[in-house]
């Protein structure tokens, strides 16, 4: 007789292994090690949460402690590799295999570890596809969570850093796996329901709230000129005509320096109203000036921001807040919204080559995709026209007719031609090229295809993509925008002033711009405190970026 | 400490009366430029003191550019160079040139 319910019977040995050292639900902190060691086996498969933001690193600490004797083998499935015990583990023997998205912070050790062989790789994901694979084939065994606070029935609280537990949690749950979440607290009744308790099986009292990386703080007092310029271009050569209304911005200074340009600039330009209204997008500190002089409507969040919970959740009217006031974010469901519902995905990156191809990927770091992938493509599933989409469209395929032609989503690539360090942007070959090669990887790592991209933005002016013909105009326009780097001294001059004719290429002067305008007081925050005061004091930043 | 020269004939003589302007910092990734208006109308003759050494083509390009786009015939300019980036020396120069532009 075939069993059809090893899976229910292998979660039920586990939830039987690990009370024995719990009080109903409740693990003590001080059980955690033996805990862990009973309801893993070896060749389990494990999401550990974390991902850019949130972090479960209480259970991270517990997991990098175990005896690889026993527990080993592991294939680790996880959105963010960010913590130095995310890889102690394969130091150690524990994990062996890992499928992943992101990994900032551990960009170079991770590299490392791929050269040296101590990890097997999977494959490196957009969040997206990871979250995917979740439901299809990397299913966890176990899910180590984390939340703000829980009952004793295992409902769990996650507070305005929401993100990814719910689809980790629905993944496991659902398909006989075992949930484990760290809690800063144990309370008689959870403020919100986020995850309903019967599909938490174990409950770890950490005494302290996971942690939390600001990552989308951007302090306006280190955005230049030459973005501010950028910035500039991007509002007057891309918001204006294409009347772009729904859309998301990436973390770096440029599109920062957007939004502090747009209750300045953009209200020069009559915008309000007009752009910028919906947004799929973090809680940017950087978009409060915007959003307190009426220019937004709405935002829906993939994560929340350290100290801009209250301002949030003085501001329903704008951001998706839950019965207790705060902020429910959700990573999958952002990511959805950015993907189907935006018209345009702006970023930077660190390197861009002839066709257009950006990677983050530099020789010694792998940082992983996250989402910009996701953000930065254009969805062949979208169906629904707006303006921007269908005029993109047409430019990009003016012969097709109208009622069967796609429309285009907008995705921008914003940068100055060099980046840190004179390191120029602009690159005859990627760098994600090599390491393919070095790692046997079938695919370089790429950030954005080319063919996805439609239009680069820097302070030489702004290549329109969509209305390039061929590879030859697409590369010419490429280099027409790449400045002083060896990819923009190597244009052909003449080819390059046909195509600014032709409005391929458009200059600052061209869009009526005058790179001496591009002045730091025209933005609407210039330090990280100005940005509280807009706020009425209810952003709390960060102590890191308190320098007053 | 790399030290570049370059004199450009120019038909475009820089405009206003000043004498001399200064425009901003010797600082990591950032440039002083010390504009002087000492020249025939027709020359314009440009020193570089610059920490970032083997880029002298890269100047000579950024400067070509700002040769012709800007007025600069009669002015004598010092830069010292922090490792500034070209967009940087570009922007750096427009804002010297402007400044010299306008009344003492």
């Amino acid at each position: 007789m075939t069993a059809w319910d090893t899976q229910k019977k292998a979660r039920s040995r586990r939830i039987e292994a690990g009370s024995r050292f719990a009080q109903g639900k409740v693990v003590s902190k001080d059980d955690l090690p033996r805990f862990l060691d009973a309801v893993l086996s070896a060749g389990d498969r494990v999401c550990l949460e974390g991902d850019n933001q949130k972090q479960a690193d209480l259970l991270a600490r517990a997991l990098a402690g175990l005896d690889p004797a026993r527990i080993h083998d592991l294939h680790m499935v996880q959105s963010g590799v960010v913590l130095p015990e995310h890889l102690d583990i394969f130091d150690k023997g524990i994990a062996r295999k890992l499928d992943y998205s992101y990994s900032g912070p551990q960009a170079a050790r991770i590299a490392r570890m791929l050269f040296g062989g101590q990890i097997e790789l999977g494959s490196v994901h957009t969040y997206l596809e990871l979250f995917a694979r979740y439901f299809i084939d990397l299913t966890p065994n176990v899910a180590l969570i984390a939340a703000v606070s829980a009952d004793r029935d295992g409902n769990l609280y996650t507070g305005p850093n929401t993100e990814d537990t719910p689809t980790v949690v629905e993944a496991t749950s659902f398909k006989g796996g075992l949930v484990v979440a760290q809690i800063a607290e144990i309370v008689e009744r959870v403020p919100r329901v986020d995850i309903p308790g019967d599909q938490v099986h174990f409950l770890v009292e950490a005494k302290k709230p996971f942690y939390v990386e600001p990552l989308f703080t951007r302090d306006p007092g280190a955005i230049t000129e030459t973005q501010i310029l950028t910035a500039m271009l991007a509002i007057k050569g891309l918001y204006q005509p294409y009347g772009i209304r729904r859309l998301n911005h990436g973390i770096g200074f440029n599109t920062a320096a957007i939004e502090l340009l747009l209750p300045t600039y953009g209200e020069k330009l009559v915008l309000k109203g007009q752009v910028c209204t919906h947004w799929a997008l973090n809680p940017h500190p950087t978009l409060i000036p915007a959003i307190e002089a009426g220019w937004v409507e709405q935002v829906h969040c993939f994560g929340s921001e350290v100290g801009m919970d209250k301002y949030i959740e003085a501001r329903p009217d704008i951001f998706f807040t839950g019965a207790d006031g705060s902020l429910r974010s959700n990573r999958a469901f952002c990511q959805t919204a950015g993907l189907y519902a935006c018209d345009m995905f702006i970023g930077s990156t660190l390197q861009i080559d002839l066709a257009g191809h950006s990677s983050t990927v530099t020789t010694n770091r792998i940082a992983g995709f996250g989402g910009a992938p996701n953000m930065g493509s254009d969805p062949h599933g979208r169906r629904h026209p707006s303006a921007a989409w269908l005029k993109a469209g047409a430019e990009a395929d003016p012969h097709t007719p109208a009622p069967l032609r796609r429309g285009r989503k907008l995705v921008v690539q914003i940068g100055e031609t060099f980046g840190d360090k004179n390191v120029p942007t602009f690159v005859e070959k990627l760098d994600a090229l090599d390491l393919a090669d070095k790692l046997k990887l079938d695919l370089a790592p790429i950030m954005v295809y080319g063919d996805d991209v439609t239009h680069i933005v820097t302070e030489e002016g702004i290549a329109n993509l969509l209305l390039c013909r061929d590879a030859d105009e697409r590369e010419q326009a490429i280099r027409g925008v790449a400045g002083y780097t060896d990819v923009g001294r190597g244009r052909d001059r003449k080819r390059v002033e046909t195509l600014r004719e032709r409005g391929v290429i458009r200059r600052p002067e061209d869009l009526g711009i005058d790179p001496l305008d591009a002045d730091r007081r025209m933005l609407a925050a210039h330090s990280i405190k100005d940005l509280m005061l807009a706020s009425g004091g209810l952003y709390d930043p960060p102590s890191r970026f308190r320098n007053w | 400490m790399e030290k570049l020269t370059f004199q450009f004939e120019t038909n475009r003589i820089a405009g206003g009366e000043r004498k001399q302007a200064i425009i901003g910092v010797v600082a990591s990734g950032n440039l002083e430029v010390l504009i002087e208006r000492t020249l025939p109308p027709s020359q314009c003759h440009i020193e570089i003191a610059t920490a970032a050494h083997g880029f002298g083509p890269v100047w000579e390009a950024v400067l070509s550019d700002f040769i012709a786009r800007r007025a600069a015939g009669g002015l004598k300019i010092s830069i010292n160079d922090g490792g500034a980036r070209p967009d940087t020396v570009a922007l750096r120069l427009a804002q010297g040139v402007r400044m010299i532009e306008e009344d003492s």
